[in-house]
């Protein structure tokens, strides 16, 4: 499964309130320091067990943990398409 | 206080009503009734000068709107300039004036998101609501350019009692269109609605079964389709938050530079409103008296003042109260915890009989 963000979703920094956004048709998500992680690695390339892989080696936790995790996140914003999951 | 400024939150989002000028005369029109000539518009570099001030103030994404807002024939140049302010680009359009060349434009030019309108989903009902002949197939070829184009689509469809029998066709033609979302958005009453409220109205039987269409669809349509909707106010119980709260999280600038907390704001007697061509952003936002006036919840009556959901919908909609009430600054007469509720359900019964869509009024400049 390959996570992107569809057009007219991206990330933002957002100066004013100094974090980082989730810009998207209609909404705005400030991102918490994780969500931020893993969306900045949602590349359209990477799968979500590799991307998990990766979060799981930069923050020293079990992947086991991580995976199931990365999974609910991206699969709770696909069901508002505010990412697609491929393949 | 002595600086209140440290209390208020800066504004999310900026509606930028570019111009009242549009070729459709939907009855049903947010626009005031005393419409803003092009001769009074800001320029783009007034436009890109706003932008600027609005993304240093806090405002992540901003609704280009107007009247029709392809009726500006800078609309790319405007769209850029948002786009390099830093901010998230929102296109609201009837698609009508727009061609699959200036699509091509705006698109280069960063637009993030469009959403297109649909006064129906069968040409003959549609031109009709929109008084334009010929429009529905003209949004149709513009929706196909979109998606050739692949910006992020949402079909809006702003219904009443004269189309909301369409409903269940409005989910099949976002999908065919390719949209990811659809908003189904009954009509509000203001501005031209307001005039035509008898019209317009739809029936409670209409809004039930319209929930129930919308709660089958959000579940045989999961994941593809996000289904936003709001219901009229009038068959609601409690009020809506209007803008999150006046002052809180939005702010709307008019064709002419007239700050705004809301789009309606301006029929609210008494109140004075600054200009961006006078005042920053800056200052407006948080010293300006329109903002403040309704700021909160320091202004409100009973039963407001002593209510558990004071903060939760900050007393609702000021201009419905005027416009109901006759007093901005009563509760929403929406809410059934008010004296005000009597004279909403007594308009409900009144306008039960509602004529023809040919008695509404049509939207004209210099009407």
């Amino acid at each position: 499964m390959i996570p992107v963000l569809p057009r007219g979703v991206r990330l933002h920094w957002d100066g004013v309130r100094a974090t980082h956004v989730l810009l998207a048709p209609e909404r705005t998500l400030m991102l918490d320091e994780i969500g931020h992680a893993i969306l900045s690695r949602v590349d359209g390339v990477t799968p979500l067990s590799a991307l998990a892989a990766g979060l799981a080696a930069d923050f020293d936790a079990p992947i086991a943990e991580v995976e199931p995790d990365v999974a609910d996140f991206l699969l709770g914003l696909a069901k508002e398409r505010l990412v697609d999951l491929n393949g | 206080m002595a600086d209140g400024a440290r209390l208020i939150p800066p504004p999310i989002a900026m509606l930028a009503e570019l111009t009242h000028r549009c070729p459709l005369s939907c009855p049903y029109c947010s626009n005031p009734v005393d419409l803003a000539r092009r001769e009074a518009e800001l320029s783009t570099e007034d436009w890109a000068d706003v932008f600027r001030q609005a993304a240093g103030l806090g405002v992540l994404q901003v609704h280009l709107s107007g009247g029709e807002p392809a009726s500006r024939r800078d609309l790319a140049q405007i769209v850029a300039a948002a786009r390099e302010a830093g901010l998230y680009v929102n296109l609201i359009t009837s698609g009508i004036g727009l061609t699959e060349e200036r699509l091509t434009e705006i698109v280069a030019a960063g637009v993030d998101h469009i959403q297109l309108s649909v006064q129906g989903t069968r040409a003959e009902t549609a031109d009709r609501v929109g008084g334009y002949r010929g429009g529905f197939a003209k949004k149709m070829e513009i929706a196909e350019a979109i998606a050739r184009a692949g910006v992020a689509l949402t079909l809006n469809a702003v219904m009443h009692r004269h189309n909301l029998g369409e409903l269940p066709e409005v989910f099949d033609l976002a999908e065919r269109l390719g949209a990811r979302r659809v908003e189904i958005a009954c009509v509000q009453f203001q501005g031209w609605a307001l005039e035509n409220r008898a019209v317009l109205q739809p029936t409670r039987a209409q809004v039930d079964e319209a929930k129930d269409l919308v709660a089958e669809a959000r579940s045989a349509r999961a994941g593809r389709l996000v289904i936003d909707f709001v219901p009229p106010d009038y068959y609601a119980d409690l009020p809506k938050a209007c803008m999150g709260g006046w002052g809180s999280t939005g702010l709307n600038v008019a064709p002419d530079g007239t700050v705004l907390p809301c789009h309606a704001a301006q029929t609210i007697p008494g109140m004075r409103f600054a200009n961006f061509r006078d005042l920053t952003l800056e200052e407006i936002w948080y010293r300006g008296p329109a903002f403040a006036a309704f700021r909160g919840t320091d202004w409100m009556p009973d039963p407001c003042r002593s209510c558990d959901r004071r903060e939760i919908d900050f007393g609702g909609c000021r201009c419905q109260a005027l416009a109901v009430l006759g007093d901005a600054a009563a509760p929403d007469p929406v809410c059934r915890r008010t004296e005000g509720r009597t004279r909403l359900d007594e308009l409900l019964r009144a306008e039960g009989n509602a004529p023809d869509l040919e008695a509404a009024r049509w939207r004209r400049i210099g009407g």
